[in-house]
């Protein structure tokens, strides 16, 4: 590597800071752009939010920063300078070298990347040793101020944990401790919070955003939820099909966002302060290779004219620092955050119950988790059940959907008593009453075709058969908004949101009166969360079903359900309906997880 | 600090692993470990005793045509068998000696099975033992050297010369050995074990070479294939992602990384061949004259000699369930996950 020391690179040294030119990423074999076009300046301190829906390429510019990419992929063009050196021409060496002491990677599940079978305290220090960096004692007192830096344990004890014995946000502020032990000058943070509650979310962007602000380090933060980087990015910018579609300081863009996608992004985000009805981003994100001619979003653009189906736009500044790459912008309007607001559920509305839970007590062997939680649910109506990881909300769902059978008290469904476990139920009982699971990777058989999955209930409850089976599951697969052509498909081949839609589907195919939607929304985008909530609330007001909806999330629980349960360590502490509970909540628990909800309004 | 006030919750979520009583703990479950394997050897020893002792009559398949003319040895034979009494009290007797370490007189030659058989015992597991000190390192290295090159080149010609060998029986293997170094091309080693009365085949370290080297050949494929299969899975894990990114030399990301957490699988098979081996190489030990178990047992079956089969029934029956013990052992002190759920 040389050193020169010419005048702009002496100054960039000084000031710190990154800058992307160019920078594509191709298939390799094909060629085909998987993100092209890509130009970012990261200054010292800063931190730059990088949103988009999954198949964007988001976390794609995030790992070449380290010159990076996953198997199957290649950098192909562009600069990433770092001081006066460009990191994607750097020889092999000074990339390993550059990478963690440099620029400093923060994953997104950090429950799976931190290495199961070592230490934790031997991973903190793993790379000052390796690179001989101090002596064994000042890696390990380094490795407790880290830990102590982001509020963790600093005993023996915990530095000899292994990662299976740490909580969700304990295991990801010791990534964010690995991440900053060697003081980086760049973070690149993948997502760091998908799947962590409201809380933990909390207290690691908080984390984050100190240890950044104390080490003058910036940040590449990159996320599907504009509304986690409301609140801690200085800039945003948001990716669409590989290319950024906007880019501007955070106020700008939220009070003027001026690409059609960005404004659907924020459409589809729940507001804590009023019910909306929320929408979806109609289609999907195009993959590397079947993207539009033209502008890459005019097949879901709702502004789309001839134009845009010819002609590729390029980004143009509307603003000081604000870019967008539309033709139309400035023709469409101003973005307003109250469209879509709807009047909250009526708190009033005369209620038919038609589930109710009575002294609920759960145990896991001797162990008592859920303590005298009693509620109802009436016909046509949304209940949510809320709390942070490790409250019991789903505990409760599985115990009242006979999936855990170790519990004590009484489920009354229409005036009758039902056994604790499904296996114990009569199979109208089941029938009636349907589990959604959280995670749609694992909740459809891999080996079956999405009719034969969707067909099963009816076959099971002796609903259907034959053709009449056949024109059903056509039927289903319309109302839940899935062609005809994904029939004879595997669940390999559809996106996230599309298998949960099967899945609701296989619910409604034994027509419920009950459906028990576990958390059904947080493993997908936002914009993905929209359309399923949209979907949801359909089926609520046409088939008058009753949905118990667990979450973390209370924004959602605002747009969708009527009434609440909050709960905390297995107990209900607030109950009510969801106006009376959000607008005026009573217990500082309530009140800490509103405040600590990301939100736009 | 008053954000950590409010917010204590996540850090409180998991308990502490408790230490103290992790002796107790895995005192315990050894124990349970080592009863259960009692129990299956005890199982063993029924089925081992019905398929020899009961099926039949052994004296007549012993004497044969002498059955109708030799009195005096069929009734000296009976005496010694117990043909009289019931096939409870035979079981109980045998299962009696077996538990004091008397392993019965072979009828053969009326000697204490002990004796002609511990000698065969060491130099199977002997044998064994240098194949598994051979073919440990070596299987994981060519696995670790495969799943490096993954789908390229070296990957294929190493997956495809693995298949063919795993193809090929091991005595065709030996024979192959035998040609290439013992007698037509190469003369360097010698094509038999020839043990003098009293001596090891060890003492002449030269002639364990061409088995040890068959029973190499014959095992590593498995080994190495499935160690392959696990360090792929591993290796598309986002902890190697991570130490990658963290900017760890891929070296130390094969070494310390992956093949730690694709250890496992490996270390199942391995115990599984390495217990196959030490019952059943009856064709590699005959091929090379090797005095070992697998040979000594076809021997007395042709015999009739039941107290033997029985002896080294019993003894193979032991080797499984030791082996799969410790692989057992292993794969729990080397998983975490598993081995602090015992501790806690």
């Amino acid at each position: 590597m040389t050193t020169t020391t010419s005048g702009t690179g002496h100054e960039v040294r000084k000031t710190g800071g990154l800058v992307i030119e160019d920078l594509g990423v191709s298939l390799t074999g094909t060629g085909v752009d998987v993100v092209d076009d890509i130009d970012l300046v990261l200054r010292p301190g800063e931190v730059v939010g990088l949103v988009g829906e999954s198949g964007s390429g988001k976390t794609t510019v995030g790992t070449s920063l380290l010159n990076y990419s996953r198997a199957g992929a290649h950098i192909s063009s562009g600069k990433v300078l770092l001081e006066d050196r460009d990191v994607l021409e750097l020889p092999w060496k000074e990339v390993r070298k550059l990478r963690g002491e440099e620029i400093a990677y923060v994953p997104q599940d950090p429950a799976s990347a931190l290495n199961p079978s070592i230490r934790i305290g031997k991973q903190l220090v793993e790379l000052h040793q390796l690179r001989g960096i101090g002596t064994a004692q000042s890696r390990m007192q380094a490795a407790r101020d880290g830990l102590a830096e982001v509020g963790l344990p600093t005993d023996d004890e915990f530095l000899g944990r292994y990662a299976h014995q740490l909580s969700g946000g304990q295991v990801q502020r010791v990534a964010l401790a690995m991440a900053f032990l060697p003081k980086p000058k760049v973070l690149v943070l993948d997502e760091p919070t998908t799947g962590l509650d409201v809380t933990t979310q909390k207290m690691v962007l908080d984390t984050m955003a100190e240890l950044c602000r104390a080490h003058g380090v910036s940040a590449l933060y990159v996320t599907h939820d504009l509304a986690v980087v409301a609140n801690i990015a200085d800039r945003v910018a948001v990716m669409y099909a590989g290319q950024i579609a906007e880019l501007g300081p955070r106020d700008a863009i939220f009070a003027n966002p001026s690409h059609p996608y960005t404004r659907a992004l924020l459409d589809s985000i729940p507001h804590l302060s009023q019910a909306r009805a929320l929408k979806g981003i109609p289609g999907r994100t195009p993959s590397p290779g079947r993207r539009p001619e033209g502008c890459r979003f005019n097949d879901r653009c709702a502004f789309a004219v001839d134009r845009c189906r010819e002609e590729v736009p390029a980004l143009r500044t509307i603003a000081p620092e604000h870019e967008v790459r539309c033709h139309r912008a400035g023709e469409i309007g101003t973005w307003d955050i109250n469209i879509g607001t709807v009047p909250d559920a009526d708190p009033d509305r005369p209620r038919d119950v038609i589930l109710s839970v009575e002294g609920l007590d759960v145990f896991y062997g001797r162990k008592h988790v859920v303590h005298d939680v009693s509620f109802d649910l009436a016909k046509g109506e949304v209940v949510a059940l809320v709390g942070e990881s490790g409250s019991g909300k789903t505990t409760i769902s599985r115990s009242i959907g006979g999936l855990h059978k170790d519990w004590t008290g009484t489920l009354t469904f229409e005036g009758r008593q039902l056994a604790t476990s499904a296996r114990k139920r009569s199979a109208e009982d089941r029938r009636r009453m349907q589990y959604i699971f959280q995670n749609p990777y694992l909740s459809l058989n891999p080996r079956l075709t999405i009719a034969q999955i969707i067909r099963r209930p009816m076959e099971l409850f002796g609903l259907a058969k034959g053709k009449d089976a056949n024109d059903r599951v056509v039927d289903l697969m319309g109302q839940v908004a899935l062609g005809p052509q994904m029939l004879h498909y595997q669940a390999s081949r559809l996106s996230g949101g599309e298998r949960q839609r099967v899945a609701i589907a296989r619910a409604l195919a034994a027509e419920p009166d009950v459906m028990i939607c576990d958390e059904i929304t947080s493993a997908l985008d936002v914009s993905v969360q929209g359309s399923i909530v949209e979907l949801l609330e359909g089926l609520r007001i046409e088939r008058g079903i009753s949905m118990l909806f667990v979450t973390h999330n209370l924004a959602l629980v605002r747009s969708i359900a009527a009434r609440v349960q909050i709960l905390q360590a297995g107990r209900v502490v607030e109950a009510g309906s969801v106006v009376t509970v959000m607008d005026t909540p009573q217990e500082d628990y309530t009140r800490k997880l509103l405040g600590n909800s990301p939100r736009i309004d | 600090m008053t954000q950590e006030a409010t917010l204590p919750d996540p850090l409180t979520e998991v308990a502490p692993p408790r230490g103290r009583s992790g002796g107790a703990a895995w005192a315990i479950w050894l124990a349970r470990r080592l009863g259960l394997a009692l129990v299956t050897l005890w199982l063993v020893s029924i089925v081992v005793f019905l398929a020899t002792a009961a099926l039949g009559d052994p004296v007549r398949a012993i004497l044969g045509r002498d059955y109708g003319t030799n009195i005096a040895r069929r009734e000296q034979l009976e005496a010694q068998l117990g043909v009289g009494d019931s096939i409870v009290s035979r079981y109980v007797d045998w299962l009696g000696g077996l538990v004091t370490g008397d392993f019965g007189t072979s009828l053969a030659n009326q000697l204490p099975v002990w004796g002609q058989i511990s000698s065969s015992v060491t130099n199977s597991i002997v044998l064994v033992l240098l194949a598994a000190v051979v073919m440990i390192p070596l299987a994981f290295g060519i696995a670790m050297i495969s799943s490096h090159f993954r789908r390229r080149r070296p990957d294929t010609v190493i997956q495809t010369i693995l298949l063919a060998l795993a193809g090929v029986p091991e005595f065709v293997t030996g024979i192959l050995l035998v040609a290439l170094l013992s007698t037509t091309v190469f003369k360097i080693f010698p094509a038999v074990t020839l043990v003098a009365p009293g001596g090891a085949p060890w003492d002449e370290p030269k002639s364990m070479v061409l088995p040890v080297l068959t029973l190499v050949i014959a095992v590593t494929p498995y080994v190495s294939r499935i160690v392959r299969a696990t360090l792929l899975e591993v290796l598309d894990s986002d902890y190697v992602e991570l130490a990658r990114l963290k900017g760890i030399p891929e070296p130390v990301v094969m070494r310390k990384h992956a093949l730690l957490n694709a250890i496992v699988p490996g270390i199942q098979v391995v115990s599984l061949q390495l217990a196959w081996l030490a019952g059943g190489v009856v064709l590699v030990e005959t091929l090379f004259q090797y005095p070992g178990v697998g040979r000594q047992l076809v021997d007395s079956v042709r015999n009739h000699d039941v107290a033997m089969v029985q002896a080294l029934s019993m003894i193979i029956a032991g080797v499984y369930i030791v082996v799969n013990l410790v692989a057992d052992v292993l794969s729990i002190l080397l998983t975490p996950r598993a081995r602090t759920a015992i501790s806690s």
